[in-house]
């Protein structure tokens, strides 16, 4: 193998000598050099340095480097993702986690080392683009080089003689190319032709668009916020930052950055497969809110579904995820009612059941006119199984039979504390069970409409009807245009960097001694196509139509140059190559004719 | 009100799953034909590649090519000026394999009967896919199963487009049908799953696009590496040729009749750089649906995570081939990484990575 590499090397070095200008600056990727002694001194280092990361064998590395980094990140639970199972793994793995942090494999995307390889890939994406942007600018504002000495060493030749006067052929040639869009003109005795600069143009708009991708998800990340909301229906949300349940936020994101405007949700609705081995999977979530913007615009209208988010201005509402709220109402012991209100559960299985907690802190008092305060355990289930058939645990998601199981405590919930709580769950170090007549905790099943009467008269809570309640999550993300418009930017790039070929046409007219016009063409590209013999075929045969081959005589002197193909030739590449080729992009870089 | 999810039709989702049983038997017997053609094409000894390697090189002074039709009395007249080719310096110029027939008769009539039976079974296939989708009134590509065989049924269409196109690719035929089998083999045994509706979060038409450029690309994607893969084995029977060794009778009978290793590795770049762009495509419009469906068109998903791998190991693949140096057969490898990673993509982070991609019933 490294011994017909070489061969290729030499082969290619005495190839390049003999085309000499012709075949320079087809593209502006840089020429590989083999590295060299760095100079004497910081500078020299530094200027090595600079060559090292800017050659391409050093972006290949950087570019390889960055997807195998990118693996340990899809394997090993991370914090970016889901923090409950990084949790979970640092429990599993108790000797392998701390190894883990120091690595920051739980954080691999803002990790040092892989942003060192982004980092240095970008620098080296720069450093590579504006020196070739530069050399390009050159390029586009050069002539294409003169004919090389010898067409016949050409990847693409042929040649005719014609009656046609050489300057005259010469005009026609430069005229036929000018009609094709090729940059031509006439040098020495030869038309120099080349075509297809929008390939180095799409090359560069491809790499720049990477570096505005990379500038758009850079600010997204700094100015970024993202928050959210559980709502129960019929109830409202204004978009201001102690409305939130919880709230994250990009480091350069300030609270004035925020889209004033509110909604309220009216109404959820959930479907779900009724039968069959999917039965309960879901099939639509749907919730229809009132929204208004700014901060007391007029209200209207709309319906946010999971792939469809409510946007307004530069924020977007998402529906996240959604649950059940039994509604219950608490009366104490005088028969005042203390409470009343939609009670927002979480969900604990795929068919929705559902626990929480139901607090009432202020405004109870008991049997002997004291203040206390309440609270319930509660359980939730959409569709009930029966009493005493299987489990407790819903049986589908929609509302089939909905049950709500309580169990009651009095005393302090420990809210006052000024710490703040778990509102789905009770705090039972100071409460007291409430007792029924055996002695254990007050616990009941209540249909929609049922009431479970506290002990000694201290009260009752009533189960009076479910909402839904969906969770949104708001998020604000600049950037996000910029991104997408690289992206866009990119893909053209692309398409033109690998479906453009760019490449050279020569066509040299000559007098030979008889008075007859000696007519060669020959064509370059970045590599050997089968497009190219095809394009030059072309190309001859419109401008032999317009200066034909002169009638053959009858005592030709010489034999060679006409006539006759030589045989070694004609049986190995008298037609053009077009093997096993497909569509058809053309060999290193110039892509397909899709 | 909202309407309540159309069940699926249990007659049409009986058919398809009749025709694509139907396309596994049509495959086998067009696998056996292929087979067939390969043992019969083995009767025939060509050896051209060894006479190009072991032939003095050409003199590399190409004659000008006319072609002069003389007509009558010795006038000539010129139908259209030729054009000669020379091959980039360096290369071998090794000529392609003749096929898998080798030239046998009895041969190529199998290799003939092989693609007309695959044209059948892909028909079949086609039509099981189609009534797969009007069973379920969407796309069918809601799950595992559903994406296998639209993916097997695209690559084998890909490859009934290039020899409708004229394209000499009928060596594809035994690898491509094996494979499809196999994929098929899985799909019906492994990953079988009812139809059924989409869950809400599939749900979009970033769906429709998303997905089946996904399919698309990675069809190609395959059939590139496929390429890949014989241009290993058919190079390094080159070079041992051309190094003065002697191959073994398996690679003087089968690699011998395969494109030489300049076509194939030119197959395999063709279609790997026209596809790149569809695949940038294809994550992009992955993140603007991810961007609707969660909010967040980039987070670091598996799924994510490995369509960037392999973005970035098709990118190394371009780069290395721009670049000079990298050519060949290190290429080549790069080309098989990238494709590692697209499957492994498909089929290891849907069942053993735990991905917000995760596909209803598998
Ligand atoms: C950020 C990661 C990069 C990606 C994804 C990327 C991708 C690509 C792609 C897809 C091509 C087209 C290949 C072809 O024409 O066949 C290309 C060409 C090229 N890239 Fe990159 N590239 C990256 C970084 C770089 C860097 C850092 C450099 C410079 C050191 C560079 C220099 C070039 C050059 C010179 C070409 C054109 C070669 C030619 O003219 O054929 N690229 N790149």
């Amino acid at each position: 193998m490294s011994n017909t590499e070489t061969d290729v090397t030499r082969d290619e070095r005495q190839d390049r000598r003999e085309l000499g200008e012709a075949g320079s600056q087809l593209s502006t990727a840089p020429v590989e050099d083999s590295g060299g002694v760095p100079g004497l001194g910081l500078v020299g280092w530094a200027r090595w340095f600079w060559r090292q990361l800017t050659s391409m064998r050093v972006a290949l590395i950087l570019l390889f480097l960055l997807s195998l980094g990118a693996i340990p990140g899809s394997l090993i639970p991370q914090n970016n993702v889901d923090k409950t199972k990084v949790e979970a793994f640092r429990e599993a793995h108790g000797t392998l986690a701390p190894l883990y942090d120091k690595l920051q494999l739980f954080d691999v995307y803002s990790s040092v080392w892989f942003s060192a390889i982004y980092i240095l890939l970008f620098v080296s994406l720069i450093g590579c683009i504006v020196p070739r942007s530069l050399q390009f600018a050159g390029q586009l504002r050069g002539r294409p080089p003169g004919a090389p000495s010898r067409l016949t060493r050409l990847p693409a030749y042929t040649t005719w003689r014609t009656e046609a006067d050489p300057e005259q052929v010469r005009e026609l040639a430069l005229a036929l190319l000018k009609r094709r869009r090729f940059r031509a003109r006439i040098a020495g005795n030869a038309v120099a032709a080349e075509k297809g600069y929008l390939r180095e143009a799409g090359n560069l708009l491809f790499h720049v668009s990477l570096i505005v991708i990379l500038l758009g998800f850079a600010a997204g990340q700094l100015f970024k916020s993202e928050g959210g909301k559980l709502i129960v229906e019929g109830d409202g949300f204004s978009n201001t930052l102690t409305q939130y349940d919880d709230f994250r936020s990009g480091s350069m994101f300030s609270t004035d950055d925020m889209e004033p405007f509110s909604f309220t949700l009216d109404e959820f609705t959930g479907t779900y497969e009724k039968s069959g081995p999917n039965k309960g999977t879901p099939r639509t979530f749907q919730a229809e809110v009132t929204y208004s913007e700014g901060v007391d615009g007029k209200g209207k209208k709309a319906v946010i579904e999971v792939n469809k988010p409510l946007k307004v201005g530069g924020s977007k509402v998402f529906l996240l995820s959604h649950g059940y709220a039994p509604v219950v109402s608490v009366t104490d012991a005088r028969g005042k009612v203390v409470y009343k209100g939609a009670v927002p559960l979480l969900p604990i299985d795929n068919n929705i059941t559902s626990t929480g907690a139901i607090k009432v802190n202020d405004g109870y008092r008991n049997t002997k006119g004291e203040k206390e305060q309440l609270g319930f355990n509660a359980f939730f289930v959409p569709t009930f199984a029966g009493a005493g058939q299987g489990n407790m645990f819903s049986q589908f998601p929609g509302l089939g039979y909905p049950v709500l199981a309580l169990s009651a405590y009095h005393g302090s919930l420990g809210t006052d504390s000024g710490i703040p709580q778990n509102v789905y769950q009770l705090d039972t170090r100071k409460l007291k069970e409430f007792e029924d007549s055996e002695g254990r905790l007050l616990k009941k099943r209540l249909l929609p409409g049922e009431t479970l009467e506290l002990p000694d008269g201290a009260g009752s809570v009533t189960f009076e009807g479910v909402k839904e309640w969906a969770s949104f999550q708001v998020s604000q993300q600049p950037g996000n245009g910029a991104a997408l418009a690289g992206a866009v930017a990119a893909i053209g790039g692309l398409i033109g960097s690998l479906f453009i070929q760019r490449r050279r046409v020569w066509v040299r007219t000559t007098a030979d001694a008889d008075g007859i016009t000696v007519v060669e063409m020959a064509g370059l590209g970045r590599s050997e196509s089968a497009k190219l013999p095809e394009e030059l075929a072309d190309l001859a045969a419109s401008l032999h139509a317009e200066a034909p081959t002169a009638p053959e005589r009858e005592a030709e002197p010489e034999s060679g140059s006409a006539s006759e193909p030589e045989d070694a030739t004609a049986s190995r590449t008298s037609e053009p190559r077009e093997s096993a080729d497909p569509a058809g992009p053309a060999d290193p870089a110039e892509g397909a004719r899709a | 009100m909202i309407p309540l999810a159309a069940g699926t039709n249990e007659n049409l989702a009986n058919l398809s799953n009749m025709l694509i049983y139907s396309a596994i038997a049509v495959y086998t017997l067009a696998f056996l034909a292929h087979i067939a053609e390969w043992v019969f094409g083995s009767r025939s000894k060509v050896g051209r590649t060894a006479a190009a390697l072991t032939a003095q090189p050409a003199s590399r002074a190409a004659a000008p090519a006319v072609r002069v039709k003389k007509e009558g009395g010795g006038t000539a007249v010129l139908e259209r000026p030729e054009v000669v080719t020379r091959a980039a310096s360096g290369a071998r110029d090794v000529p392609d394999g003749p096929g898998a027939h080798g030239g046998d008769e009895k041969g190529d009539l199998y290799g003939r009967i092989a693609v007309s039976l695959t044209v059948l079974a892909f028909l079949i296939e086609a039509g099981g896919v189609v009534a797969r989708a009007l069973s379920v009134q969407r796309a069918p590509w809601g799950n595992m199963y559903e994406f296998s065989i639209t993916f097997s049924t695209v690559a084998v269409g890909t490859y009934l487009g290039f020899l409708a196109a004229g394209k000499n690719v009928r060596w594809l035929g035994l690898p491509l049908v094996t494979t499809v089998l196999l994929d098929l083999g899985i799909a019906v045994n492994l990953l079988y799953t009812a139809s059924a509706q989409l869950v809400p979060a599939l749900k979009s038409y970033w769906l429709y696009i998303h997905v089946s450029t996904a399919i698309f690309c990675g069809a190609v994607f395959y059939l590139g590496a496929v390429a890949s893969v014989l241009y290993l084995f058919r190079d390094s029977y080159e070079n041992k040729l051309a190094g003065g060794g002697k191959p073994g009778g398996f690679a003087t009978s089968v690699l011998e009749r395969l494109p030489s290793a300049l076509s194939l590795d030119k197959f395999a770049y063709r279609v790997n750089a026209a596809i790149f762009p569809l695949w940038t495509f294809t994550i992009i419009a992955g993140a603007i649906w991810a961007g609707d469906a969660w909010g967040r068109y980039w987070g670091w998903d598996a799924k994510e995570v490995w369509s960037f791998i392999t973005w970035v190991g098709y990118a190394c693949y371009l780069h290395a081939r721009a670049t000079a140096g990298w050519r060949g057969r290190k290429a080549a490898y790069l080309a098989l990484i990238a494709f590692a990673c697209f499957l492994f993509n498909y089929y290891g982070v849907n069942l053993f990575v735990n991905s917000k991609h995760s596909y209803a019933g598998v």
